[in-house]
């Protein structure tokens, strides 16, 4: 899984609230998510995101709310993959769940200017940025995470342990 | 070396005699819960995915409770999604407007969570049940989705840190001052991936209430839980829930071995505590409630999953009994649960804060995420009870929230500027 895109750049600690605020809750479509995704903490995002950009970000991004609404909207508004220097424990298994990919790189996520072209190779845990040249190893998906995502998610994981009879 | 009670309760679930932090076990699932907001879309997985039955409908709660009663037609075209999938499925649980209350108010209350417990909840702040000595954890709609039809969860192995609160705190500080003072200490991701285990004198002579403050706002440190021992406390707060209810069967009690691995202890002397404010747009950007008193309010919240509960209503009532809301604040009271409501009516809470000038409203999260029943315009500055200060947090993305408890709200809604009850006391509030 490799993804190629434009770097939009924030801080550490962005947090549901301004990746899809409360008020756009009462809907889980994904094209109506991605309209708002990123408003409040940078209202011309969702006019300059292209398909396939990246987001780069700090540390415990995605803090907050449990909302999945978050990683949904991201990825609804093009985003292909998020790089951040670590990730707030709900909307890391939000992101998996919802086949967001995401990728744990503290260097890279410093490193990286916004509009650099980055390349990201997901399985290999790699990021490459092609603007500057440079390289960065990130961390690989734990085995479990892998088989999750091998499955093509939780809910056909959990489908086939049941067809399994492997149930509660 | 030992375990400590996380360790303890999730090798249970997972049928295991032991497991160690760090590890990814399948837990078996106790409760698993969702709101108008998560459940919605977990509804929407569960049946896209094919599956057909929940595990099992006794275990499946769900809370209408963030935006109802229904603040708009989408609102009530999602709660409506809830009601037909839970009449669909037979789940007893869901719980309906006169009924409902903040699911983390009444989902304890109710005694639908006991010691040992493992509980998923599509909510953040479901590590709230932890005050019950149970593991609990906030999780997405997926989860929910996979919980609801498998009755399992995978969960990584958390380590802990235990925090150990040495003292008993002065006067006007409670649960939250702790809690807010603690997040102050080690930052909004000082606890990410971990469980956060609460101890020590001041967390012995502890309230239920503050307790589940406590656990609830684990997750604004990142955790992945928090918990508190079970004990006398813990005893009789299981005790008076109601008959036949999950909580008044007494089960497997867990604790932390006396040489269990802690990822790090974190000492706090509680006495030097003071009533604390979490300033904008970080929970962690705390300082004493005293040094804040040019910051000027609109509005005051008393409310939430954090600070709703009867304790915290009469808290407020105590401070604002025979005085009046400044006549450019506006207080709005948010009780937790319908018992709440109930009880706070009967015992002069509910007179005093309106008397006082208060708008009391029925049970709902509204406010608190900016939704409905308190949002704030451009410009505009909140006290509140609540748990998030986050940019935009309570309404438009340039309003401000300052966290505290429910004194120092009171206090504050009477001064017209962030204030302590010492400061109403001297007659230092209100010259604004």
């Amino acid at each position: 899984m490799t993804f190629e895109g434009a770097v939009h750049k924030y801080g550490r600690d962005v947090d549901t609230d301004v990746i899809i605020p409360a008020r756009y809750l009462n809907t889980n479509d994904p094209a109506e998510l991605a309209q708002h995704c990123m408003e409040d903490i940078d209202p011309e995002f969702v006019s300059r995101v292209r398909p396939g950009d990246i987001i780069v970000a700090g540390e415990n991004f995605g803090c907050g709310s449990s909302r999945e609404h978050a990683p949904v909207a991201i990825k609804a508004s093009g985003v292909s993959c998020v790089v951040a220097a670590s990730f707030a424990r709900i909307f890391y298994r939000n992101a998996f769940n919802t086949g967001l990919p995401i990728v744990v790189c503290p260097q890279a996520a410093h490193e990286v200017k916004a509009g650099d072209r980055v390349r990201v190779d997901v399985v290999e845990g790699k990021v490459e940025d092609l603007t500057t040249g440079k390289s960065y190893a990130a961390d690989a998906y734990p085995p479990f995470m892998r088989e999750l995502v091998e499955s093509g998610g939780l809910l056909p994981y959990v489908r086939r342990r049941l067809a399994t009879g492997d149930g509660a | 070396m030992g375990h400590t009670i996380t360790e303890r309760i999730l090798a249970r679930a997972a049928g295991r005699e032991a497991v160690s932090a760090g590890e990814i076990v399948e837990a078996k699932v106790d409760l698993a819960m969702g709101n108008d907001i998560t459940a919605p879309l977990a509804i929407a997985e569960f049946e896209q995915a094919g599956f057909d039955k929940v595990f099992d409908p006794a275990r499946v709660a769900l809370v209408p409770d963030h935006f109802t009663p229904n603040k708009d037609i989408k609102t009530a075209g999602q709660v409506k999604k809830m009601r037909e999938f839970a009449r669909k499925h037979g789940i007893a649980d869901f719980f309906e407007i006169g009924r409902v209350g903040i699911e983390h108010v009444i989902l304890p209350d109710l005694g639908m969570v006991a010691p040992g417990d493992v509980v998923v909840g599509a909510d953040s702040h479901t590590c709230t049940y932890g005050a019950v000595a149970a593991f609990a954890t906030g999780v997405g709609s997926t989860d929910f989705a996979a919980a609801m039809a498998w009755g399992r969860v995978w969960l990584r192995v958390p380590e802990t840190l235990e925090f150990v609160y040495h003292g008993r705190p002065g006067k006007y500080v409670v649960g939250k001052d702790l809690m807010l003072h603690t997040i102050g200490l080690i930052g909004v991701d000082g606890a990410l991936y971990k469980a956060m285990e609460f101890t020590g004198e001041a967390i012995e002579a502890l309230s239920m209430d503050g307790r589940f403050t406590m656990c609830n706002m684990a997750i604004e440190a990142g955790g992945k839980s928090g918990i508190v021992g079970f004990d006398e406390t813990t005893t009789q707060f299981l005790q008076s829930r109601p008959d036949g209810s999950r909580a008044r069967v007494v089960g497997q009690v867990f604790a932390s071995d006396p040489d269990a691995a802690f990822a790090q202890v974190i000492e706090i002397d509680a006495s030097a505590v003071r009533p604390t404010v979490a300033k904008p747009h970080l929970p962690s950007n705390t300082v004493p409630a005293d040094e804040l008193a040019d910051v000027r309010i609109d509005q005051v919240v008393v409310g939430s999953c954090t600070n709703g509960r009867l304790a915290d209503l009469r808290q407020a009532a105590e401070i604002l009994k025979g005085r009046t809301v400044h006549p450019d604040v506006r207080l709005i009271v948010l009780p937790g649960s319908q018992e709440v409501f109930l009880a706070a009516s009967r015992d002069g809470t509910m007179q005093a804060l309106v008397e006082a000038g208060a708008a009391f409203s029925t049970p709902t999260c509204g406010a608190c995420l900016g939704g409905h029943m308190g949002v704030l315009a451009a410009g505009e500055r909140a006290v509140a009870t609540t748990n998030r200060n986050f940019v935009g947090r309570m309404g438009h993305p340039e309003s401000e929230v300052y966290l505290s408890n429910p004194y120092v709200a009171a206090a504050s809604a009477i001064a017209g500027h962030v204030a302590t009850p010492d400061m109403v006391a001297a007659g230092k509030g209100g010259a604004r």
